[in-house]
């Protein structure tokens, strides 16, 4: 499988006056095509400095980082932008879609930032993502005409339509409850048979039986790095769990 | 990113605030339509101020005593009642007889006061002048005749009135020729009515006056010897330098002035008149404009304060923004973008309302107010600059902003 990501010796440090805060130490790892990675750890772990790193959000103080074979440490600030449109799809904890704003135009946003789209174009693939997410009868729903599980499906379509190298959850089910975060995981599981890269950052430790892999921070260290070869279904549990009363 | 998804994005963002984008581009329609309001009324009070002076003859040439500033009494304000003495009925003659570039001449000596026929009263001015006033002024009489040289020197008690002092004297239809009106206690006969001409274009009535034989206004009612002023006309307009440079050195002569004496008289043509007259207004024009301009200036400060708010509000949507894609210059773009939309469309209304207020004006005045189509070049101009310049900081503030710390924001 085709490496795409791999990070050697990242560290992290945030100067604050006389304190030194280093949140990332020498993590190192490589992460293949098709994999789907927890990131755990506790609060303050350093599980967002690392996301923000993979996500060319934010740059390491130290040590290479290569996504898909580039180095990107050493790349400016729009090169970065353009790396964070067309290579990585975000998904956040508080789905942070634009308000009054609908399903289809909210997905569309990361297409009207790479000018080789057309607007049709543009409309043409935010509707598959949408429908890929189900959400094909809410295409003209407007944000706040949707449950928090419609809204984390919008935002999940928006980081597929760009057709990213990985997609990057940072707590991602964290405003959901039980049954809608194993919806949730259920298309994420879905997304990952299909072949996406996925990195799911949490500090929930059930979901780890849902992915591929797990890798574990404690004070922004790598403390275990596991692969996990019986995968859970997600969708079984879902069908156990009891139904929502509306 | 390009500029119609920009537009797109900034259509969007201001449609979501339909409200606040409105009372921010208030400031600017305010100020546009004032802009637009005060130039059209100053340019049009200009043409008016033009053509009524035009309309009194554009070869006319007035001769006024007393000279230049040197010629004031300390403080440059009274002039010394001597200088204001200095024409005399030879320098008259002398132009009457010697001038080869005067069509006409006329002395002009003036009183104002009231005139009484029977138990009707109306207050007027009576012109003492010579015939050629007529050919000056481009006036006619209408019925009864003009005054003879041989009134002229007789300094006779006689008159010619207009259509409006004949109308407050003769309410009841009476024929005024042949009549006589008393005017500070002289009785003058009226020999004829002037023809009409109606109100001049500055809204003065042309038809509210007396002629009357210069003698007899000298003589009878102001008991001077010396002319307040004297009035002509060139033979044709091109000929009006000429005709100044004769009457100067005649006059120079007459008073026998020394080359180094300055002149202790003034001439003015309708030509200088007027471009007087239009620097005046011009200066009027601009100060108008900037008063109104200072309003444009507020209105864009109002625009800088409601993009901070927006900034400030949409600190989440900026980081989102960055994170899928959007580099500094892209958000840059799209808050310049809605503050130039706003101050554009504030433009355009303002500019419609400027021009509907501006109408008004003009009817209630009595003008047509002219929009010049380089004030609304320079409004639409102004608010563009507006736009970029008031928005420029928050825009520069919203890229400048870190996109990790954005997103997280509340
Ligand atoms: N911008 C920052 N400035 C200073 N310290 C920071 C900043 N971001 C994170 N940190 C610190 O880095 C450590 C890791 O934080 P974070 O990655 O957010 O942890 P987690 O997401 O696992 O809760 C924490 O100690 C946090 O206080
Ligand atoms: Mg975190």
């Amino acid at each position: 499988m085709k490496e795409i990501i791999r990070l050697e010796n990242i560290s992290r440090d945030f100067v604050m006056g006389e304190e030194t805060v280093h949140a990332l130490r020498n993590v190192s790892f490589t992460i293949h095509e098709g994999e789907f990675v927890t990131i755990m750890g506790t609060s303050g772990s350093g599980k967002s400095t690392l996301l923000n790193t993979l996500g060319c959000l934010d740059t390491p103080t130290g040590g290479e980082y290569y996504l898909d074979g580039v180095s990107v440490r050493t790349m400016g600030k729009n090169d970065r932008a353009t790396l964070r449109n067309q290579k990585i799809g975000f998904v956040f904890q508080s789905y942070n879609l634009l308000a009054k704003t609908t399903a289809v135009e909210n997905v569309e946003l990361p297409l009207m930032y790479n000018s080789a789209y057309s607007a049709s174009a543009r409309k043409q693939k935010a509707t598959k993502a949408l429908i890929e997410v189900g959400l094909g009868d809410r295409l003209n729903h407007k944000s706040n005409q949707m449950s928090g599980g419609q809204m984390q499906r919008v935002a999940i379509a928006r980081a597929l339509v760009n057709d990213p190298a990985m997609i990057l959850a940072d707590e991602a089910t964290g405003n959901l409850d039980t049954r809608t975060s194993y919806e949730i995981l259920v298309l994420f599981q879905r997304l990952h048979a299909e072949g996406r890269t996925i990195i799911f950052v949490t500090h929930n430790p059930e979901i780890a039986n849902y992915c591929s892999r797990n890798i574990l921070l404690r004070d922004g260290r790598v403390v275990s790095d596991t692969m996990n070869n019986n995968i859970k279904s997600a969708a079984e549990v879902l069908a156990a769990l009891p139904k929502n009363d509306d | 990113m390009n500029l119609t998804n920009l537009i797109r994005i900034a259509l969007k963002a201001l449609s979501n605030n339909k409200m606040r984008g409105f009372l921010t581009m208030l400031g600017i329609i305010i100020g546009v339509a004032s802009v637009i309001t005060m130039l059209a009324i100053g340019e049009g009070s200009k043409g008016s101020i033009q053509s009524s002076i035009s309309e009194m003859g554009s070869n006319l040439i007035m001769i006024q005593p007393g000279g230049d500033d040197e010629r004031r009494g300390p403080g440059g304000v009274s002039r010394s009642a001597a200088s204001m003495e200095t024409l005399k009925m030879a320098d008259y003659e002398s132009l009457l007889n010697e001038s080869k570039y005067l069509a006409a001449v006329t002395p002009s000596v003036n009183s104002s006061g009231q005139l009484i026929y029977g138990a009707n009263n109306t207050s007027s001015t009576v012109y003492g002048v010579s015939p050629d006033y007529l050919t000056i002024n481009s006036r006619a009489v209408d019925d009864g005749m003009m005054f003879s040289e041989q009134e002229i020197s007789s300094a006779a008690k006689v008159c010619i009135i207009g259509t409006t002092v004949a109308e407050k004297l003769f309410t009841n239809g009476e024929d005024p020729v042949g009549k006589v009106v008393r005017f500070n206690k002289i009785p003058f006969q009226i020999i004829g009515v002037l023809k009409s001409k109606g109100y001049n274009s500055m809204g003065m009535d042309q038809d509210d006056l007396v002629l009357a034989p210069f003698t007899t206004i000298q003589k009878r009612v102001l008991a001077i010897t010396h002319l307040q002023g004297m009035n002509a006309s060139a033979i044709d307009e091109s000929y009006t330098q000429q005709a100044i440079a004769e009457i100067t050195e005649i006059l120079r002569r007459n008073h026998k002035l020394k080359a180094s004496d300055s002149d202790d008289f003034e001439i003015m043509s309708m030509d200088e008149i007027l471009s007087t007259m239009d620097s005046v207004m011009s200066m009027l024009t601009l100060l108008l404009g900037s008063v109104a301009g200072i309003s444009l200036i507020v209105g864009g400060i109002g625009i800088m304060n409601i993009m901070y708010v927006s900034v400030t509000e949409r600190t989440k949507e900026i980081g989102l923004r960055m994170s899928i894609g959007a580099k500094g210059r892209d958000i840059l773009a799209q808050f310049l973008i809605e503050a130039i939309m706003i101050s554009i469309t504030g433009g355009i209304i303002g500019v419609i309302i400027g021009a509907i207020l501006a109408y008004l004006a003009g009817m209630l005045v009595g003008f047509s107010a002219t929009i010049q189509p380089w004030t609304v070049g320079l409004a639409f101009s102004v608010c563009t600059f507006t736009g970029v310049f008031f928005g420029w900081y928050p825009a520069k503030k919203a890229a400048q902003l870190d996109p990790i710390e954005a997103i997280r924001y509340e």
